[in-house]
């Protein structure tokens, strides 16, 4: 490892704002996983227990409750990855970048 | 024969390799041929991302499965982009800090190199032949029946020209062979559906009240049928599809190509997006099959007395569904069309696997293990394009030996193996300060060996490729306790390491940390 990088990293080490943000963003990519875990499971566990419900026709229509709960799922997940790239590369990557910018001075 | 078709897809060849030309003139280092030096952009590598995991089973596949069971078809496009959301939020960022030219580098980063090499190789050369095989066998089936050329120079010609994208233009070649392939697919499947709704009126209520009409299923095809059978069964195949997408090599080796954390997670994005969008439009282009082509006898092998099954006796099985689609809807124009871009759909997966496995041999095996690091940048690239010609060499004769296999399982197999050996080695580097050497080999060796002994031992393969009477493992997808196998092994063997190397590796997890949270030296794959 080049020495400049040992220096950095242990200014980063030592920077009171590196825990923090790495911290609150650890918390949202977790949170995130479990919610695409619990959107997507529990969209598998009621095809398992209540094939009837997501049978049943929405309103007049032909279009069933499991139609809408699949592509809800799949619009759900790329909503999830946006939200989170959104906060990553520009709260998150703002307060990172100016750590590293300490550290590197 | 058909003329547009075997027309259009020439001039795709043609394009790709005038691309792997220029490509070829651009990769000077490693870092161009493992990387594209690392100068993609997260948008052009999103778009890749999408031609490299929009496989022709996903779109020929899954838009068969609806049109001959509706509801069922939506159920493994769900599973597989859930994966993306868990690559972005755990992997990407912190694979794109960490390496330089395989997911091994980000396990080789604190623990011991030639264990871990070793495994992730054979990890990586497992899921890729599982992949490979598939892929070629359903090429060489396609491009027969599409082309009407002999099952051997199909897949001869399939491996010919793989080869010669990833040989000779590396990474950038296969790139960008994989961002032309995913606009020319989003394009066909984009004006496709949009004739199926334009039939409709943009109604999709009355586009599901004809295909209900006509379908002997009836009402049934919108609501969950028998792909689900019990609950295990449904939960382990989720949890393959899900994690299997964070540990397939070839997928993982695209987040080298981008040069920071910001563009490898607007990659994940992107992605995840056109994936979604793609899927989306399978379903709608199931439905219009079912609604367009179940009343014309012209696609069926009618009985002598004229009726046919629908669900049976569709020319070329219900997976040519979408391609008979196309020329209901576009004439023999627009099925030329779909059947180019199914092939170039085929072509730019199977130079994706080839890369990861030929970057397996020569950047773990050779270079790091073999070598032990002494080898210089052009040796360890010529080794790769050798490992390249020589999986090419395999893929065709396995190509050849499985012409008349169910290998459906295969992919299967592939995501189970990269859920329960890539994923858990991978993330367990990353994020556990406990892992040692000895617990990863442990774990990761027991969740490979585990799930291909469980899929061995499936009914699927077992009773309905072996011919045995009665599987000895109940399940088909093998994730959920393979996986299981897998973590504990890593934890287990982790915790009772207590040797010298262990308690090096714990305490170089805190720099590791620090870099993969922050990109600090990260593997600059941009050296020019």
């Amino acid at each position: 490892m080049p020495s400049d990088t040992v220096a950095m990293i242990e200014k980063v080490k030592r920077d009171p704002e590196f825990l923090p943000v790495v911290k609150k963003r650890a918390r949202l990519a977790w949170t995130l996983s479990a919610l695409t875990l619990a959107i997507y499971f529990g969209f598998i566990l009621l095809v398992a227990f209540a094939p009837d419900l997501l049978g049943r026709p929405i309103g007049d229509g032909t279009m069933t409750v499991g139609i809408v709960a699949g592509v809800g799922t799949i619009m759900l997940a790329v909503a999830l990855t946006g939200l989170y790239v959104r906060r990553a590369n520009n709260e998150f990557d703002a307060k990172i970048d100016a750590i590293v910018a300490r550290a590197a001075s | 024969m058909n003329i547009p078709a075997i027309v259009m897809f020439l001039m795709f060849v043609a394009v790709t390799l005038v691309i792997t030309r220029w490509a070829a003139s651009r990769v000077r280092s490693a870092s161009d041929f493992y990387a594209a030096g690392g100068g993609i952009t997260g948008t052009q590598n999103g778009l890749a991302i999408a031609g490299d995991y929009m496989s022709a089973a996903s779109f020929l596949g899954i838009s068969g499965l609806v049109f001959a069971s509706g509801f069922d078809g939506i159920l493994y496009s769900v599973g597989f982009l859930v994966g993306w959301p868990i690559v972005l939020f755990l992997i990407a960022e912190r694979l794109r800090n960490l390496g330089r030219y395989t997911f091994a580098d980000v396990v080789a980063y604190r623990l011991e190199a030639g264990p871990i090499r070793t495994l992730s190789a054979v990890g990586t050369l497992t899921v890729v032949a599982f992949y490979l095989i598939a892929q070629m066998v359903g090429a060489g089936k396609l491009i027969e029946l599409l082309f009407g050329l002999p099952y051997l120079y199909a897949v001869m010609a399939v491996g010919a020209l793989m080869v010669t994208y990833v040989a000779t233009g590396g990474m950038v070649a296969t790139t960008w062979v994989q961002i032309i392939k995913a606009c020319l697919l989003l394009g066909g499947a984009t004006f496709m559906a949009f004739m199926v709704l334009a039939n409709f009126g943009f109604s999709l209520n009355a586009m599901f009240r004809a295909a209900t009409d006509i379908h002997p299923d009836g009402l049934a095809i919108l609501s969950p049928g028998k792909l689900v059978s019990d609950p295990i069964s449904a939960i382990s195949l989720g949890l393959a599809l899900m994690f299997g997408t964070a540990g397939l090599p070839h997928i993982l080796m695209r987040f080298f190509t981008v040069k920071d954390a910001k563009a490898a997670r607007k990659s994940v994005f992107y992605a995840t997006g056109l994936i979604g969008y793609f899927y989306i439009l399978t379903f709608i282009i199931g439905f219009g099959a079912i609604t367009l082509l179940m009343s014309d006898p012209s696609y069926f092998r009618a009985s002598p007395d004229g009726s046919f099954d629908p669900l049976a006796a569709m020319i070329g099985g219900t997976n040519m569904a979408a391609v008979h689609l196309s020329q209901a809807i576009g004439g023999s124009l627009f099925l030329g069309f779909i059947s180019a871009v199914a092939f170039a759909t085929i072509l730019a997966v199977v130079a994706g696997l080839t890369l990861a496995g030929a970057s397996a041999v020569s950047h773990d095996l050779y270079a790091s293990i073999f070598a032990k690091g002494r080898s210089t940048e052009a040796t360890e690239v010529r080794i790769s394009r050798i490992s390249a010609i020589v999986i090419g060499i395999v893929a065709i004769f396995l190509g050849y030996v499985f012409e008349n296999q169910n290998v459906a399982f295969m992919v299967g197999l592939a995501f189970a193996i990269a859920a329960s050996c890539n994923f858990p080695v991978l993330l367990m580097s990353i994020f556990w300060r406990g892992t040692t050497t000895r617990g990863a080999v442990v774990g990761g060796s027991l969740g490979l060996v585990s799930a291909v002994t469980m899929v061995l031992l499936s009914p699927a393969v077992w009773v309905n490729t072996f011919g045995f009477p009665k599987a000895l493992f109940p399940y088909d997808s093998p994730a959920l306790f393979s996986m299981t196998i897998a973590f504990l092994g890593i934890y287990i063997g982790s915790k009772l390491d207590r040797s010298a190397r262990a308690e090096k590796e714990r305490a170089a997890f805190e720099d590791q940390f620090i870099r993969s949270e922050t990109g600090i030296g990260i593997g600059a794959a941009s050296s020019h």
